[in-house]
């Protein structure tokens, strides 16, 4: 194996253990989301809750079943960073306006 | 490694002939590819979540039986198929054809079942509510817009994800593939159960009707 080869590496991360208690937690994150929809929450604490779970959840996929938490900081700060900071231009335009619909007392 | 040699690989990392990252570039490239999808996503969540709160008329067609349940169990599925195909890759990494083979054929199963589930789905609200993506009987035609855009678009990506898979396995086992193409398929797999889990609760959860 080069030098080259070995920095890439083959890194066999995470036992089945590991991963049945994620998919575990995840199935959990789920029942709570589906719970919730039982109690008639107004749309904007709705969706600001099921968002946040949501985000949990994702996190959990990316960190263990993508490996990302198992790779060098270098990627993380490359991918995640931008991404996130696109996302949060969409959100500055979506908050104020709908939320001032919710504001006229339509709900 | 010694001190020097670290100083060596942090002084050259960038000047070619490295992998800065210590990935694959294929494995970068898909990467990059999913932060690029997650933004396509992302506007269309955030569209619809503008359109969902700014709407206080918005149709709730979800009952909990049969709608919820069932996309409930999809997600169910695809979670699962997420575990597969993490197992798959591991034991790619281990060498083991066989196993690997095995895992993704799960993954693919339980892909199969979320587009024929999903597809049913759509079937019964096409023809027996009569929602189709330009109108619906509760007169707003952004719910059809909305649903069927996102939905849609996250349909086709299982459906390339399980034919990415297919060739992936054949390719895997006939030694055409390495290890690290089963964990770059796994990374664009994992992606697509990650764009349900905001798709389910924002679309589907979002819109229960409990009378029913």
């Amino acid at each position: 194996m080069s030098a080259h080869d070995a920095a890439i590496g083959t890194h066999e991360v995470g036992s089945t253990k590991l991963f049945a208690t994620v998919w575990f937690w995840l199935l959990l994150l789920t029942g709570i989301e589906v719970f919730l929809a039982y109690l008639r929450l107004a749309p904007p604490l709705m969706l600001t809750i099921l968002v946040g779970l949501s985000l949990i959840k994702a996190a959990l996929i990316v960190s263990y079943f993508m490996h990302l938490r198992f790779e060098r900081l270098g990627l993380f700060l490359l991918l995640i960073p931008a991404m996130v900071f696109c996302i949060c231009m969409m959100l500055i335009m979506f908050f104020p306006d709908s939320l001032r619909v919710v504001g006229l007392g339509a709900h | 490694m010694s001190h020097t040699e670290t100083e060596g690989i942090i002084e050259s990392s960038w000047s070619g002939g490295r992998a800065p990252f210590a990935i694959n570039s294929n494995k970068l490239g898909m990467w990059l590819f999913i932060v690029s999808d997650s933004l396509t996503f992302s506007a269309l969540l955030v569209a619809y979540a503008y359109v969902r709160l700014a709407n206080p008329d918005w149709p709730r067609p979800f009952e909990i039986w049969p709608a919820i349940a069932k996309s409930t169990l999809m997600t169910l599925i695809l979670l699962s198929s997420s575990l597969t195909m993490v197992l798959g890759v591991g034991a790619a990494h281990r060498g083991d054809r066989k196993k690997t083979v095995k895992y993704l054929i799960w993954t693919m199963i339980f892909g199969l079942a979320f587009v024929v589930i999903h597809a049913t789905e759509w079937y019964t609200l096409m023809t027996q509510e009569h929602v189709t993506p330009w109108s619906n009987p509760w007169g707003v035609p952004l719910f059809g817009g909305t649903f069927f855009g996102l939905t849609g678009l996250h349909m086709l990506h299982v459906t390339i994800g399980v034919v990415y898979l297919a060739v992936v396995a054949w390719g895997f086992k006939r030694d055409k593939y390495d290890a690290t193409d089963v964990e770059v398929s796994g990374l664009y797999w994992h992606f697509v159960d990650l764009v349900w889990m905001f798709i389910f609760p924002l679309v589907y959860l979002m819109s229960v009707n409990l009378k029913g």
